[in-house]
């Protein structure tokens, strides 16, 4: 993705948040304890799926939580909660990101798309049904990290980003098997479902350019 | 993690008054390394200024025919870049070398500067680091080193910088362009930013406390075959064990920089003297000094073959 | 109903359903992310609050003093459970270390406390402030420094058949080698997770397991509470590998935790954590040791293996497969284990045969270069149709050879050069490398509830769990088979210890077990159904939802017009496993490019060919293997959790250091089925493919390595600074 948002960041412009909100939680203890530690609560409003959510958090609140636990779009996966797997991959602003390594307060305005905002059971994305069709899954749990990172994964290919693999930085990335395993790298499949993954991906691009061995 | 204030800062000369003015302050842009650091309170601000509404994304020509790169241009940007593909293909190639496209599309240029290291106990905060609590001593001494520094290393410490990214920047003279808390602003020569250990490893950098990367500047093209080569155990989204940037002219001139090997960049101008008596002599002098363990020590094999071939064969 | 005569022809083999590559039927819920994994009960209850590990900062010795005040203290904070708060605690019949450790401290990062507050974020924040003084003991870390005192491994005793020593001595070609593996990480997806509620003196436990009745079992012994006080729900699981078969800290400490609140309490085992606080794959040093004729076949064969792990736990039974893979008249294994104080060790997909053929099948392909030999010819030459320790007792099947010489034929084996380091393609050097796949088969009990709703759905309850095996599917499969309904009319429930209790996930016996109990309840649905229609059950037939008998048809459903008709029944097994050795069966190939200059290494092709009686659904059977290629490429190449022998931990505990697989390690993979059926193993003649998927990859990855560049490597994980100085110098 080479498109800028600079739409997205000006609307963010100047405003500060979360000094003027801090509170502390209304547990028992907190009198006890040390200002400093009390939880500082901000507001955000994030438009997730196409629907606008306005969510009071605590600021260390990670967008992936923002979406499991106050959200409960548990379609989002946390498996490590430090970006070294991609489970909790989901689409900002046409990005694809790891929700796990940014903050929800610095999400403002910020459209998101999560594995629920691709299809449902009953409407399936032709990624999803693709993914079905290929057996590329298995325990499921790093499922939706891959759908959502192949489908701006394959925007990026669209938009001309280079990858590791890419043989000429001058030419516009061919959509090869190996791109497509360079590019999902990011998003780890321990029950190793990764072949029938990249044939599930490549089915829905339209098929591949067959590219140079490994 | 620990509580913190959010806000969002204005200008970046603001933002660095305001993180000069409290010592628990820290900026975040893409927050991809500070983030993972805060959740295992190796890193515990108090106050979080979020750079994300500065305007500093821009990738710009200069006047002198280089390219002003704002800190906050996003790897992913950086790397597919029509003039950084064409004129510092090296870049592209380390960029695109480093972590995963999740992570490209979140870390910022100014913030790849500034990683920390990934040495294990440094992340383990029940073991004794250097660089967490200075004077703690080091657990890595005498430790799992496999990935750990071979070159410029002290009692202290045997960290590398983790980064791609950096190791181009050396091999092409960037420049880091800072502002400080009072206004002022300065260039740091790339060569200077990054620091060895020595007693002090957790300082890391040159950067005076609040100041704040603003952009890194690229001198005018220099042209050669320009090739980064990152040898790892897996085969994508994983750490270097030794990375080779190398720019090599037609007349068997050239430049090079490794990357795995040290607390920051490794570059040797002796080295780059002996380009033209061939890989041997050159990585005699990039190496020389080194202090291995029984673990790393493969690490100076790896980079004399790597450097040979980038050198028999230049990769695009 | 009981299994102890070999299966003749029943309605699965109409294969109409079963034996067809359906999609698995969880496949739109987990492709949505609407499948409800553990941690992701909103839908079941409310007002959780969340609870946070604390894990030992040491790996032996003892608590001297905690202080809890500045955590009880911080904001949110709802207790803090340790074990001198919990109360007495038991141990699970399946845990070597305590979940919660204190004052004792048996690993390290064995959990200490549980922090318990009313969000993640302050629950991970009060953790923080709990200040631990230990008092540390000196312990044992190292293998090779503990192996040779090594006692040998109770209930692993020796074997010895013929006169070892002897026949090795004087055989004319000998090799005699040792070899290593590391400990290996399961990480799984998802962590260990749970959430736990109580009711009264009733917990439910939404967690992330395996084996529901052993955990249950495990659960109510450590809480010391009453077997039927305890209900687990486990629908999802995001990976086990081993890792969950067992009760772990989160389901412990959950419990703990929203006992000491009166809360609902969720806790997910924080990845940093999940590599010294659960199980791992123990190491192993193996040596072994062949004598063979100048023509290749083997006279003498032993196999000794050593592994550590905490007092009171297991080996790594890493000889297991030696004993019957290869004949030879004179053979031998051992078992050792050391008393270690690095985390518990414990089973990791096929344990004993996947470290033990990492060993073996590079031993075998050394000693076919010894004897200047195609080391497929060589395998070939010393198949063996019986039990090499007792020759009366016959393989119920076994098509190795046809394996190998399958797989040789397909993957193009004649084109390798026997000669290593021969062949070049631009900067790589270029290999292929074979090796045999060898899994036991094991048959369990396993029951199930069928219930042919009133309008005539399906449905099936069984408290066997889905991993990403297939499961659901499989069972949805046979269902539908045995009662002539279409898959869609079969609703398949798992993994509730209030359904009946099945074989579990483990050992690869999950898909045949707990598919032929399903055959067995569905055996006394179709008597009840027939009965109810007024059809002689002996005869009647289940077709297009119709049951046929006598020249009359009668819609299924209507059996069930008044109310569901529910049967339940498991399937149990006599001594066919005794008559008949059942295992499983496979050979891999594959090719590796390695680089010239900096010996990276890269998989270029991966074939297997496996014999593993029928296949019950070839798209999640070939998933299963392409899986287990998977992974036993990660243990070939890069999986090693490293041992500061210092100071007694895994050091490299996070995804960033254990570094498994990616997208780019990993080729298009092929699996060949071999058509078979195995009537000694159940009415299914069914056999598991889960673990036999893993066993021999990493020795063929292994030999791939050496006959791309002539460097052996027998210390796993085949990594390029094994390979540096043995590489060509450079042009």
């Amino acid at each position: 993705m080479v498109e800028q948002s600079d739409a997205g960041l000006s609307r963010r412009g100047l405003m500060a948040v979360g000094v003027a909100s801090a509170a502390v939680a209304s547990a028992p203890s907190a009198t006890a304890a040390p200002a400093q530690d009390a939880p500082i609560l901000a507001t955000v409003t994030l438009e997730v799926n196409d629907r606008k959510q306005t969510l009071h958090l605590d600021t260390r609140t990670t967008l992936l939580d923002a979406l499991r636990e106050h959200l409960k779009l548990t379609g989002t996966k946390k498996g490590c909660d430090h970006g070294q797997c991609g489970a909790c991959t989901v689409i900002v602003e046409g990005r694809r990101i790891n929700a796990c390594l940014t903050l929800a307060v610095m999400h403002e305005g910020d459209t998101i798309t999560t594995i629920e905002g691709l299809g449902t059971p009953e409407r399936l994305h032709p990624l999803q049904a693709a993914f079905v069709r290929h057996d590329g899954y298995q325990c499921g749990y790093c499922t939706p990290g891959q759908i959502c990172s192949a489908k701006a994964m394959l925007d990026e290919i669209k938009a001309g980003v280079p990858s590791h693999v890419t043989a000429d930085l001058s030419d516009k990335p061919k959509l090869t098997e190996a791109e497509l395993r360079e590019r999902m790298s990011g998003n780890i499949c321990r029950c190793g479902a990764y072949s029938n993954i990249v044939e599930a991906i490549a089915e829905v691009a339209g098929g591949l350019v067959k590219g140079e061995p490994a | 993690m620990r509580a913190f204030t959010y806000e969002r800062a204005r200008t970046p000369a603001e933002a660095a008054a305001a993180a000069a003015s409290e010592p628990g302050a820290r900026f975040i842009a893409g927050g991809t390394n500070l983030l993972d650091l805060m959740k295992l309170e190796i890193e515990t601000p108090r106050r979080l200024i979020d750079l994300g509404g500065l305007k500093l994304d821009e990738i710009k020509a200069t006047r002198d025919g280089g390219l002003r790169i704002g800190a906050l241009a996003r790897n992913t940007d950086l790397a597919a870049d029509k003039r950084v593909r064409k004129d510092y293909p090296v870049l592209s190639r380390a960029l695109l070398a480093g972590a995963s496209g999740q992570l490209r599309n979140k870390a910022t240029t100014a913030g790849n500067l500034l990683q920390r290291t990934r040495c294990p106990y440094f992340y383990d905060t029940n073991m004794p680091c250097n660089k967490r609590s200075p004077g703690a001593g080091c657990s890595a001494i005498g430790g799992f080193t496999r990935s750990h520094a071979v070159l410029g290393t002290s009692e202290a410490c045997i960290a590398t910088h983790p980064s791609d990214m950096a190791v181009a920047m050396r091999l092409l003279d960037a420049g880091v362009e800072t502002v400080r808390p009072d206004g002022a602003t300065r260039t740091i020569p790339i060569a200077e930013f990054h620091r060895l250990p020595a007693e002090t490893p957790h300082i890391e950098t040159a950067l005076a406390p609040g100041e704040l990367i603003t952009a890194v500047t690229l001198p005018k093209p220099v042209g050669g075959k320009q090739a980064y080569h990152k040898v790892r155990d897996r085969a994508s989204y994983a750490f270097a064990l030794v990375s080779v940037a190398t720019i090599i002219h037609e007349d068997g001139s050239g430049r090079v920089a490794l990357g795995g090997v040290a607390h920051k960049p490794w570059r040797v101008e002796e080295a780059e003297a002996a380009m033209p008596r061939g890989a041997k002599a050159t990585t005699e002098a990039l190496l020389s000094g080194a202090r291995t363990t029984a673990q790393n020590a493969f690490k100076l094999t790896l980079a004399e073959r790597a450097l040979g071939a980038a050198m028999a064969q230049p990769r695009g | 109903m009981k299994f102890d005569t070999p299966a003749t022809t029943n309605p699965i083999d109409q294969l109409k359903i079963v034996g067809k590559p359906v999609d698995r039927i969880d496949g739109p819920l987990k492709t949505t992310g609407t499948a409800p994994y553990a941690y992701e009960r909103h839908d079941a209850l409310e007002g959780v609050a969340y609870g946070y590990v604390v894990g030992s900062a040491i790996a032996k010795g003892r608590i001297k003093a905690m202080d809890l005040g500045r955590a009880r203290a911080a904001p949110g904070v709802l207790t803090v459970v340790t074990a001198q708060t919990a109360g007495k605690l038991g141990k699970g019949d399946n845990n070597t270390a305590r979940l919660l450790g204190g004052p004792e401290i048996e690993h390290y990062h064995q959990a200490v406390a549980v922090v318990v507050a009313e969000t993640f974020e302050q629950a991970r924040a009060a953790a923080a402030l709990i200040k631990i003084d230990y008092e540390r003991a000196k312990g044992t870390f190292d293998l090779a420094s503990a192996k040779d005192g090594a006692p040998p491994a109770k209930d692993n005793p020796d074997t010895a058949v013929g006169d070892f020593d002897t026949a090795f001595a004087a055989a004319p070609v000998k090799l005699d080698e040792a070899y290593t593996t590391p400990d290996q990480a399961h990480a799984m997806m998802e962590p260990h997770a749970s959430i736990a509620a109580w009711k009264g003196d009733k917990l439910t436990l939404w967690t992330s397991n395996q084996m529901i009745a052993w955990s249950r079992g495990d659960v109510a012994k450590t809480l010391g509470i009453p077997k039927d006080d305890v209900r687990l729900v486990s629908p999802y699981i995001g990976g086990g590998f081993g890792g969950k078969l067992f009760v772990r800290a989160d389901a412990i400490l959950a419990a703990l935790g929203a006992k000491a609140t009166g809360r609902p309490v969720k806790i997910a085992l924080p990845r940093p954590l999940m590599f010294n606080n659960t199980t791992h794959r123990p190491a192993t040093i193996q040596r072994i040791r062949i004598g063979a004729t100048q023509d290749g076949r083997i006279t003498a064969i032993g196999h000794e293996s050593w592994s550590g792990d905490l007092p009171g736990g297991g080996p790594e039974t890493a000889t297991q497969q030696t004993r019957l893979l290869y004949a030879g008249a004179n053979r031998m294994t051992k078992m050792k284990l050391a008393v270690l104080d690095l985390p518990e060790g414990n089973a990791m997909r096929a344990p004993g045969e996947a470290p033990g053929l990492m060993a073996l099948e590079v031993a075998i392909d050394e000693l076919a270069e010894k004897l200047g030999m195609d080391p497929v010819e060589l395998r070939v030459l010393n198949d063996t149709q019986v039990d090499p320790e007792k020759p009366g007792r016959p393989f119920s099947q076994r098509r190795l050879v046809e394996c190998l010489r399958t797989g040789a034929d397909r993957f193009g084996w004649n084109r390798r050069q026997a000669r290593p380091g021969q062949v070049r393609d631009g900067r790589w050097l270029v290999g292929m490398g074979v090796a045999a796949a060898f899994r036991n088969n094991m048959v369990m009990k396993s029951a199930a509830r069928v219930r042919l709703e009133t309008s005539g759905q399906i449905t099936v309850e069984t408290d066997m769990t889905d991993i990403g095996t297939g499961s659901y599917t499989i069972i949805a499969q046979t269902a539908a088979e045995m009662m002539g309904v279409p898959l869609h009319r079969v609703t398949v429930k798992l993994g509730d210890s209030t359904f009946p209790v099945s074989a579990g996930s483990g050992g690869q016996w999950g898909g045949n077990s707990s598919t032929a109990g399903v055959y067995a309840a569905c055996v006394k649905l179709r008597e009840a159904a027939a009965t109810k229609l007024g059809f002689d059950p002996t005869v009647a037939e289940f077709s297009d939802g119709q049951v046929k008998a006598g020249g009359r048809n009668a819609p299924l459903a209507q059996a069930a017009t008044e109310a569901p008709l529910v049967v339940e029944d498991a399937m149990e097994y006599g001594d066919l496993t005794k008559t008949h050795q059942q295992s499983t069966f496979g050979g891999h190939f594959v090719e590796v490019g390695v680089d010239a200059a900096t010996a990276e290494i890269r998989i270029r092709r991966m074939l297997a060919v496996c014999a593993a009686g029928r296949i019950l659904n070839p798209k999640s059977a070939r998933s299963q293997v392409i899986g287990a290629m998977t992974m036993g490429a990660g243990a070939a190449l890069m999986e090693e959790l490293a041992v500061d022998k210092r100071l007694g931990f895994f050091v490299n505990h996070d995804l960033a250091g254990y570094e498994v697989p990616v997208h780019a390690d990993i080729p298009h993979q092929e699996v060949v089925f071999l058509d078979e059926t195995d009537p000694m193993s159940s009415p299914m003649k069914a056999k598991g493919v889960g673990e036999l998927g893993i066993c021999g990859v990493a020795a063929a990855v292994a030999n791939a390595v050496y006959n791309a560049t002539g460097v052996r490597v027998r210390d796993y994980p085949v990594t390029l600074d094994k390979l540096l100085d043995g590489m060509p110098t450079l042009a």
